[in-house]
């Protein structure tokens, strides 16, 4: 390009567009390489760089069409450009910049917002160093079909790297490291492919099974002068309708659970909306028939009397169909592991039909195994679970005779009364070790229960396995907001991020957060509680202070003993001793009000009541319990 | 046929109960901790990962050839004399209070 066509840097953009409905509204009169030639053009030595309309205040508008409201980010050069228009072009508003001090953290917490919320956010990392730090929680993004909306700074080209951190900060291809647990990636190399890339990612992100995607932005087409005379267009976003089984499919569905003697729905992560709890409730109600919810979202009141999830095995996700219900008919809902569901009741009746109705069919990768076992099934449905129930609920309606009638109703009363006696049992169970110090995850769980019950509480931390399903087993949850599952790929960090982030999602409705927060997850990256001191997000964290990474303490002491060598070197490693963390004291560092350690359950209660009165003020707390392993 | 095999099953752990050496219940106590009885069954046997122990559930027999995830506990790790104590420990651990004079437990 000759330098009498290079644009002028300096108070380049008095005559060019200005917002975000005047781009969406214009078509383009330049392409994307012409844009692209002339904004990465070096500046002449010597001369002032001054830039008016920067690239990245185009990305930002992008963005903000997509009706993304949150950027969570650590900051970081690579994507510098883009902070600033957030900040300046923006006004820090839809979206708004909230301050993460760890990438890891920053996934997490998009895991945990749109869990909640329904809706992404999008989060910022470096190309390279960031996004490895971020890696785990994009895998458990991906393994729990959560959607997390991702933008990686980069410097593509090599003669604009002017120092040696930018050099060991880009990359050739950074998405290349989460390709194979993300949906899709792109980088664009100018604006006009920035804005249909982004509005694709974010299609593809949100068409169930739903996943995280990468959108790579370069620091010169950030940082560079929108050319004069661009007019840059947003294309429209047009939303996918979730797929919904085929119609033919679901009437042969209907018809084997209307004829089933003892069917059971087995729900993973079906409901990916109220709607789909909802769903499933009319479904079993119709039927009459049993539902394991495995808690991968709440898929099913946990009092229904329909739910039969409390009669599995103690402890652990209830991925075992318990032997008793004597199934003829297993319907699988989005069941992650649905082979090791079934393996318990198949064992006692290989003739057990069963219908496999997963989105999980019409996308997979191959690499990291998150697919599980290949589960055999008489009917298998690509389809997005809750996007199917309305057809099969409506076919089987059709089909239900007033003999069939009857016999569900007395199906109905038969599970009922199980379900009943499973509370009383987990109620009994609680009651073993109701005084002991440490404090017992049931005495803990039944404390906090007393204090919330009448709130409009949710709990925003998994239970499972790591303190025994407690709350699962004696709270009642009816709202689908209030259990969004755990870690799709049970990565540890995750928790104590993903909290912060759910609870963010239920500040603006006013909710009480709970966090059972496990004590080695949150030392992996406890910036996060700066985060939430920093932005006010209220949240009440219980730590599960068991002084150890308790799982890997009973594999190893599992090993040492089966070799016959004795456990005395297992707490090398696995037990967080000499010295014990004070999580008071380091929440209180970070500005989060605290205390503890409480050894004695009877100090619990009115430590949970401060800590709930701080809540409602708007802040976190956080309260350290020292439990019982689990 | 469950009834008759729970009853089975509770005449065997009696018989076996009845069998053990008498043991030391303060000494089975740090016992039960020292060796990690307590990561999947709780330091009063409540009950955790692993089943509940007590009060009086527990089975010298099955500590040395369990069945499912459990690890054998072979007299090289764990002498009958150790378990003995343990066992009375376990034996010593009083019932909790009713769950349903628990308020907590009954909302």
């Amino acid at each position: 390009m000759s330098k009498s066509k290079r644009p002028d840097r300096r108070g380049f953009l008095k005559g060019a567009v200005a917002g975000a409905a005047a781009l969406a509204a214009q078509a383009p009169n330049v392409t994307g390489q012409q844009v692209r030639a002339e904004a990465t053009a070096a500046p002449a030595a010597g001369e002032v760089r001054v830039v008016d309309k920067p690239g990245s205040d185009f990305m930002v508008d992008v963005i903000k069409s997509l009706g993304i409201e949150y950027v969570f980010a650590m900051p970081g050069s690579s994507f510098a450009g883009f902070h600033e228009s957030i900040l300046n072009y923006a006004g820090n508003k839809n979206p708004e910049y909230i301050t993460c001090m760890h990438e890891e953290s920053s996934v997490a917490m998009a895991n945990g917002y749109a869990k909640v919320e329904g809706k992404p956010v999008a989060i910022c990392v470096h190309g390279t160093v960031g996004l490895q730090h971020a890696a785990m929680a994009v895998y458990d993004a991906f393994a729990d079909r959560t959607p997390v909306y991702m933008i990686l700074g980069n410097t593509q080209d090599a003669t604009r790297r002017p120092s040696e951190v930018i050099w060991v900060h880009s990359a050739q291809d950074p998405a290349a490291m989460v390709r194979d647990y993300t949906k899709w990636d792109d980088q664009p190399v100018s604006l006009p492919h920035f804005a249909e890339s982004a509005v694709r990612a974010y299609k593809i992100m949100m068409t169930p099974p739903m996943g995280p995607v990468a959108i790579t932005i370069d620091t010169e087409l950030q940082d560079d002068q929108i050319p004069a005379g661009t007019n840059l267009r947003i294309p429209k976003m047009s939303p996918s309708t979730p797929p919904a089984g085929d119609g033919a499919a679901v009437a042969e569905a209907a018809k084997m659970l209307v004829a089933a003697e003892n069917p059971v729905l087995i729900a993973g992560r079906m409901a990916r909306t109220p709607e789909g709890m909802r769903l499933l409730v009319e479904l079993a109600e119709l039927l009459q028939c049993a539902v394991i919810d495995q808690h991968r979202r709440l898929n099913f009141p946990s009092r229904h009397p329909l739910n039969q999830s409390n009669r599995a095995a103690p402890g652990g996700k209830p991925l075992m169909v318990p032997a008793a219900l004597a199934p003829d008919l297993a319907v699988g809902l989005e069941s992650g592991d649905f082979y090791s569901s079934l393996r318990l009741i198949r064992q006692r009746n290989p003739q057990l039909k069963v219908i496999n109705i997963s989105s999980g069919d019409l996308f997979q990768k191959s690499n990291y195994q998150n697919f599980q076992r290949y589960t055999e099934a008489d009917l298998s449905i690509a389809a997005d679970a809750e996007a199917t129930l309305p057809y099969l609920i409506e076919a089987c309606q059709k089909l239900i005779t007033a003999d069939r009638k009857a016999g569900f109703q007395a199906r109905g009363a038969k599970l009922a009364e199980a379900s009943k006696q499973a509370l009383e049992k987990a109620r009994l169970d609680a009651s073993y070790g109701w005084d002991a110090s440490p404090i017992s995850t049931a005495r803990l769980s039944a404390e906090l229960w007393a204090q919330i019950k009448n709130e409009d509480w949710a709990l925003v931390t998994d239970t499972s396995p790591w303190i025994h399903d407690w709350p699962l087993q004696l709270w009642d949850f009816n709202k689908h907001y209030q259990y969004i599952g755990g870690a799709g790929a049970e990565g540890v960090g995750y928790a104590a991020p993903a909290a912060v982030g759910a609870a963010f999602a239920h500040k603006r409705h006013g909710r009480l957060p709970i966090a059972i927060q496990p004590d080695g997850d949150l030392m992996c990256a406890n910036g996060v509680l700066w985060t939430a001191a920093h932005h006010k997000i209220p949240l009440l964290t219980l730590m599960h202070n068991n002084r150890a990474y308790h799982q890997e303490v009973m594999g190893l002491q599992g090993l040492a003993n089966r070799r016959q060598r004795g456990i005395d070197h297992i707490q090398i490693g696995t037990k967080i001793y000499d010295p014990f963390v004070d999580y008071a004291k380091l929440a209180s560092s970070m500005g989060v009000r605290s205390e503890g350690p409480i050894t004695d359950p009877k100090d619990l209660s009115a430590a949970i009541q401060r800590g709930i009165q701080v809540v409602k003020g708007g802040e976190p707390y956080l309260v350290d319990v020292v439990t019982q392993p689990r | 046929m469950k009834k008759w095999l729970t009853a089975m099953l509770l005449v065997l752990a009696i018989v076996l109960m009845a069998q053990a050496p008498a043991g030391n219940p303060t000494r089975g106590k740090e016992l039960f901790l020292k060796n990690g009885c307590y990561e999947c069954h709780g330091t009063v046997g409540q009950g955790g990962t692993g089943p509940r122990l007590a009060p009086r559930t527990a089975s010298l027999a099955y500590v040395r050839k369990p069945a499912g995830q459990m690890p054998p506990y072979t007299p090289k790790v764990m002498p009958d004399a150790d378990l003995a104590d343990v066992l009375a420990y376990l034996m010593s651990i009083p019932a909790p209070p009713p769950a349903k004079g628990i308020a907590l437990l009954n909302q």
